[in-house]
């Protein structure tokens, strides 16, 4: 599956572990239920670790967790299911999470923006989708209303510049 | 009216380059129908029984005389000479074609409109008082705060894939005007110790499974409005029910888990976010109130001679008592346009008509013109001694029938001559009771009469709060229309109740006249109105007459 990060494909070095399996050497992701289980090959794991959580899951749950994660996958089971959507803020606005967000599923183009503006900054897309189409559709828009963590200045915060604009290009 | 200014026109512009787009990867066949049909709708357009339906959004019914000829162009141009306007303030194309919808959206996106959320699982257009701005019993005109909903609420990241539409409606009058209690949101403006706030009531609905909103707070100061609305639709998107499309409404929700449960998460979310970057401070309430041009009144009196001369004429007259209200401002008056002709399909207005309204509008209404929920469309700023000559005008364009508020006032919703969801037919059984009662004379007798008629159990028609309201269903093939009595959509709404079992299309227009001809003889005194006789008497009366020829 394609990853795109920073509007390229990049590779992935993730590898999605099973439960039952042992944590090979490198980065790795592994199930809400082990990371929450107290697994002590976790603890002992020198790589980059990572948890996919389903979207039915409170994210708060996570918050111990975080300062050992580098990534949360958050999932579109279908992408119509929007849930993750307010996970991915939870975890940026409310629990300061710095790390990869990735968003795996049905992730379409044209939500992409959503995605990345709700937080996530990494989409596992689906086989055959078209990476230079996600990479547009992040740029498709310039004005945005309201504020998220993304930080892009909101139609309010530019309304409030505008006339400073004004006055410097009258000096 | 609100003036988008360069950012609101850029964001329109960028929104119709990427419709273009998704609908040039539909022609070409690289979406395919189901994976096009969540981006069509959001952006308002349907697939119907016959073809492609473009709803637009009026915010918060709102429209100038410009956006409204914009309206009629569309309506010659893309379509068939004439839209429709529904219950939530927005008008319908029905018969658009998809090559040409980017076009159409292009033409209205440069009078700042468009069908932005008009549809999908995301936040709807806010609806309002249409008399907002106007009326003489408001604090504040709600559209102000309708406006930051709107941007708020525009492409929203996180709010766009909910587990079903989402609808708010506010107001800030002593009546309400645009039915808050049967929205999924409804804000009611108000004032306590000084401090303008919300009460905010949650889950209201009709649909299938109809419920009469609930209030969560009972005062939200005005600078927490927004946060306030992320932490519902937070607590709803997160745990809503995604399991059954029938059960996705915030409604269900609120039902399922209790009314002090659900407070109890919204609070919590909103107490880790009130203070923060959606925090409304003066300025930021200021900044979108500077966008707003009210008009400045004529300095007049009212009752001006030219009113009272015209008052003789009986025509004007009957006019006059029925569709003009009282204006806050002296010399003025709130006129309604009724789109209810007799035997017409209500809520329909031409090209043609829409072109002469926004010339009257210029001429006569401070170039403002509102969309009410009961699909008429209203001027709110009219110098009372413009009426006579107004109501001349509108009368020549068939949009001066005294039958506001009255039985033929009927709200509809489009049914099986348009809608892919409809059991039934809703128009030709409007048409027929409108004509049945079509002597104003009777119809003023009559007195203020609400009928509402769904084609399903989707409600698109209000039936459940219509005084009488009417439900199509499906028997067999065949179509036959359900009664229920006593709904009510305002401050003190409730559900009407089935009279009994369905009767069939041939027999409900006679069944409605023995429903009025038994309140005319039961009634006290013209002054109990048809609702508070129900009220007073029960079903029985009602129920024993309709089925009286069976």
């Amino acid at each position: 599956m394609p990853l795109v990060k920073s509007g390229a494909v990049t590779a992935d070095p993730f590898v999605t572990v099973a439960d039952d399996a042992p944590l090979p050497d490198g980065a790795v992701i592994v199930s809400a239920a082990r990371l929450l289980s107290g697994d002590p090959a976790l603890a002992a794991h020198r790589g980059p670790l990572g948890v996919a959580w389903p979207n039915s899951s409170d994210v708060s749950l996570i918050v111990p967790h975080l300062p050992r994660l580098a990534l949360v996958a958050l999932a579109f089971p279908k992408f119509r299911d929007g849930r993750a959507f307010s996970q991915a803020r939870l975890l940026r606005e409310r629990y300061g999470f710095r790390g990869e967000v990735r968003a795996t599923g049905n992730v379409l183009q044209d939500q992409v923006l959503f995605m990345a503006r709700s937080g996530f900054d990494a989409f596992a897309l689906e086989k055959g989708a078209d990476a230079a189409a996600f990479k547009a559709a992040l740029a498709r828009y310039s004005v945005f209303y309201q504020p998220t963590a993304d930080g892009r200045p909101t139609v309010r915060d530019l309304r409030s510049a505008a006339p400073a604009r004004t006055l410097e290009a009258a000096e | 009216m609100y003036v988008h200014d360069e950012f609101d026109r850029a964001f329109l512009a960028e929104r119709v380059e990427d419709f273009r787009g998704q609908v040039a990867r539909r022609l070409s066949g690289a979406l395919n129908e189901e994976e096009f049909k969540p981006l069509r709708l959001m952006n308002g357009v349907y697939l119907q029984l016959h073809a492609y339906m473009l709803r637009v959004c009026i915010p918060y019914g709102t429209l100038s005389a410009t956006q409204l000829r914009a309206l009629a162009a569309v309506a010659r141009k893309y379509d068939r000479g004439y839209g429709h306007f529904t219950t939530r303030q927005n008008i319908q194309f029905n018969w658009i074609k998809l090559a040409e919808l980017p076009d159409a959206m292009a033409d209205l996106a440069k009078v700042g409109i468009h069908g932005i959320q008009t549809s999908g699982n995301c936040i709807r257009n806010t609806t309002t008082d249409p008399w907002a701005g106007a009326a003489p019993d408001e604090i504040e005109d709600p559209r102000l705060y309708a406006e930051i909903i709107r941007q708020w609420s525009t492409l929203h990241p996180e709010f766009t894939f909910l587990p079903r539409k989402f609808k708010i409606a506010i107001t800030a009058a002593t009546h309400d005007r645009a039915a808050i209690k049967v929205h999924d949101i409804g804000l009611r403006l108000h004032r306590r110790d000084g401090e303008t706030g919300f009460e905010v009531i949650v889950g209201g609905g009709l649909g299938r499974s109809p419920f009469i909103g609930k209030t969560i707070r009972d005062f939200l100061p005005k600078q927490h409005l927004l946060s306030y609305l992320e932490a519902v639709l937070r607590t709803y998107n997160l745990e809503g029910r995604r399991d059954n499309i029938y059960k996705a409404r915030i409604k269900i929700q609120v039902h399922e888990i209790g009314l002090e449960e659900f407070t109890r998460r919204v609070e919590a979310e909103w107490e880790a976010i009130r203070e923060g970057t959606l925090r409304l401070d003066e300025e930021a309430i200021d900044q979108v109130r500077a966008h707003f041009a009210t008009p400045a009144f004529d300095a007049l009196e009212d009752g001006p001679a030219a009113l009272a001369a015209a008052l003789q004429d009986p025509g004007f007259a009957l006019w006059h008592a029925n569709v003009v209200a009282p204006h806050k401002a002296p010399g003025h008056a709130i006129v309604t346009l009724s789109l209810k002709p007799i035997g017409g399909p209500p809520g329909d207005a031409t090209a043609d008509q829409m072109d002469a309204i926004a010339e009257l509008a210029e001429l006569y209404a401070y170039g403002e013109v509102r969309v009410a929920h009961e699909q008429n469309l209203t001027f709110p700023h009219v110098r009372q001694k413009d009426l006579p000559e107004l109501w001349r005008r509108l009368d020549a364009i068939g949009v001066a029938t005294p039958n506001v508020g009255l039985v033929s006032d009927i709200i509809s919703c489009p049914g099986l001559d348009y809608c892919s969801l409809a059991n039934t037919r809703s128009i030709p059984i409007a048409q027929a009771i409108s004509e049945r009662f079509a002597d104003g004379a009777r119809a003023a007798e009559i007195g203020r009469l609400h009928l509402n008629i769904s084609g399903c159990i989707n409600a698109c028609g209000h039936h459940h709060i219509g005084h009488i309201g009417i439900l199509g269903v499906d028997k067999k093939d065949e179509e036959f229309f359900q009664i229920v009595l006593g709904g009510k959509g305002n401050f003190k709404a409730r559900l009407g109740e089935l009279i009994g079992p369905a009767i069939p299309e041939s027999e409900i227009v006679d069944a409605v006249e023995r429903i009025v001809d038994t309140y005319l003889e039961l009634r006290t005194s013209p002054s109990e109105t048809f609702i508070a006789a129900v009220e007073r008497l029960g079903l029985d009366p009602f129920k024993e007459r309709a089925y009286a020829s069976r």
